[in-house]
């Protein structure tokens, strides 16, 4: 039951008087600046960005330092920001093959066309603490050398000259792809708007959900293909001119997982794949996405259905940090009259129970 | 005399690198250009959302990833050409700008010092990918043979 009350205004005000006060800290310190959290916490912005499911660096640094580097509030803020600006339009779809690569690694193949290229990679560090940073030391320009002329190709495309991998996901012909932001989410699912979910779905949760298909929830056999990090052009089509124009670039992590599959009576014995698209550099998020999504094609292959990887209802319904930050932190608001209204069932209850007990001991005494 | 197909590819080709371009560059280029003609503003500035779609399994059928922040303007020159900035951000300035030297590429006596500014942001671009390209290409691996288990 929801009763409308009044009070607390000047509680209200003061307590964010407070928040901002406390997000400022220390007066003799400077102030962090939006171009700082953009440059040296480049990675917190990139997940704020792909769970916020909007693509804008300045904006998700902005919300960064709002919420006191609390990245599911960020992401909050972010959210409920993009919901106040119209749409212009959808772009035309992004081309990962001509990527400006940045980072592309295999677990497949040792030599490719392309080649192994690290990037800025935390793997092979040895995640000792780091005292130079604890002052503004001096860092090395990074070298430099030639880079190969030949163009760095998809891993997809070299098994899928051999014709033992499936093709990339079709669905029917002209089918549009699913918008989860403009209408409720029926399940069950096509690929298409379940990968548009798992985008902007918890980092946490599909990890926690791709690394118990590792542990034997719904095998997947996984291999990471490759991982691909790097930045694509944006191209959207003006009507007013009749083609497309880019807008710019953005950064994008792409995970191509391929999985052993042994063939149905419909398809000879292949390699299966599960894709992960991510904004920015999220290599993690990329990899669980294209986990999860491989576990919930299990019914499209004839799978049993028996961990909750599996479970799109389950996976997709609780994949969204802002809806379950909101109903899980709705809880701390008031419930006084629901709580009051418990309370009498409650004490009505124990009256009974308390009325019947002695009934029974006076009848066990006249026994 | 170049045909359609030239000028669309052209105008493409320059829209697109204005959209790259910085606030400050097309600032300075506006500043520099002498006696910009007068224009009004059909639409915009204003800045919304793009759907950036992605495709699955990388070229299969496309699907919504998320979203993306755009602004964008539309300009007429007073000598009737009309421009379109759109790009990444929350810039409308920036989208104006755009807009104005797409319409001034098309305007007879600017179009070739609008040709000169967009080569520039070109190249630029061009040495920024190929720094990045050779710093990427630094951190390849080179695998070599340590002991071969066949002879």
């Amino acid at each position: 039951m929801y009763v409308a009350v009044k009070g607390g205004e000047a509680a209200i005000a003061n307590a964010h008087r407070l928040l901002a006060d406390r997000r400022r800290g220390d007066r003799s310190l400077p102030a962090i600046s939006i171009d700082q959290i953009v440059a040296q916490l480049g990675l917190a912005v990139d997940r704020v960005m792909a769970e916020a499911s909007l693509y804008d660096r300045a904006l998700a640094a902005l919300a960064v330092r709002q919420a006191r580097g609390d990245m599911i509030e960020a992401i909050f803020i972010l959210r409920a920001y993009r919901t106040t600006l119209p749409r212009f339009g959808s772009s035309v779809p992004v081309d990962t093959a001509t990527m400006r690569i940045e980072r592309r690694v295999s677990a497949t193949y040792k030599d490719l066309p392309g080649g192994q290229l690290l990037g800025p990679t935390f793997d092979y560090t040895h995640r000792l603490l780091d005292p130079s940073l604890l002052s503004d030391e001096a860092v090395d320009v990074p070298a430099e050398k030639e880079p190969l002329t030949e163009p760095v190709m998809r891993v997809s495309d070299i098994l899928a000259g051999e014709g033992l991998i499936e093709e990339d996901g079709l669905l029917p012909q002209d089918h549009v792809p699913g918008d989860l932001t403009r209408e409720p989410l029926e399940f069950p699912l096509q690929r298409d708007l379940r990968l548009q979910a798992l985008a902007r779905g918890d980092e946490g949760f599909l990890l926690s959900l791709a690394y118990s298909t590792q542990r034997g929830y719904a095998r997947t056999h996984p291999f990471v293909g490759e991982v691909r990090i790097g930045e694509v052009e944006v191209e959207l089509d003006l009507p007013e001119l009749g083609f497309a124009v880019s807008l710019g670039r953005i950064q994008v992590t792409e995970c191509q997982m391929v999985n052993q599959f042994k063939g149905s009576a419909k398809s000879p014995p292949q390699f299966t794949r599960g894709y992960g698209l991510v904004f920015g550099q999220s290599e993690r998020k990329a990899m669980a996405m294209s986990l999860v999504d491989r576990a919930l094609r299990a019914e499209e292959f004839g799978e049993d259905i028996v961990a909750p990887a599996q479970d799109e209802e389950f996976v997709i319904s609780h994949s969204d940090n802002v809806q379950a930050t909101g109903f899980v932190e709705h809880l701390k608001l008031p419930h006084y009259v629901d709580f009051q209204a418990e309370l009498d069932l409650i004490r009505r209850m124990r009256a009974e129970y308390e009325k019947k007990q002695a009934g029974d001991d006076l009848r066990e005494a006249a026994e | 005399m170049d045909s359609k197909e030239q000028v669309h590819t052209a105008r493409k080709r320059s829209i697109g690198l204005l959209a790259k371009a910085t606030r400050q560059e097309l600032e300075a280029a506006y500043g520099a250009i002498d006696g910009a003609p007068a224009h009004d503003v059909v639409r915009g500035p204003e800045t919304g959302l793009v759907m950036v779609r992605g495709r699955i399994g990388g070229g299969g059928e496309a699907f919504n990833l998320g979203e993306a922040t755009v602004s964008r303007a539309t300009i007429q020159l007073s000598s009737g050409e009309v421009g379109h900035g759109q790009v990444l951000g929350t810039d409308g300035r920036k989208a104006l700008l755009a807009a104005l030297f797409d319409a001034l590429g098309q305007a007879e006596g600017y179009a070739s010092s609008v040709a000169a500014f967009v080569e520039g942001i070109a190249a630029r671009i061009a040495a920024e990918d190929l720094k990045r390209a050779e710093q990427t290409a630094a951190t390849r691996v080179d695998f070599f043979t340590m002991v071969r288990g066949d002879d």
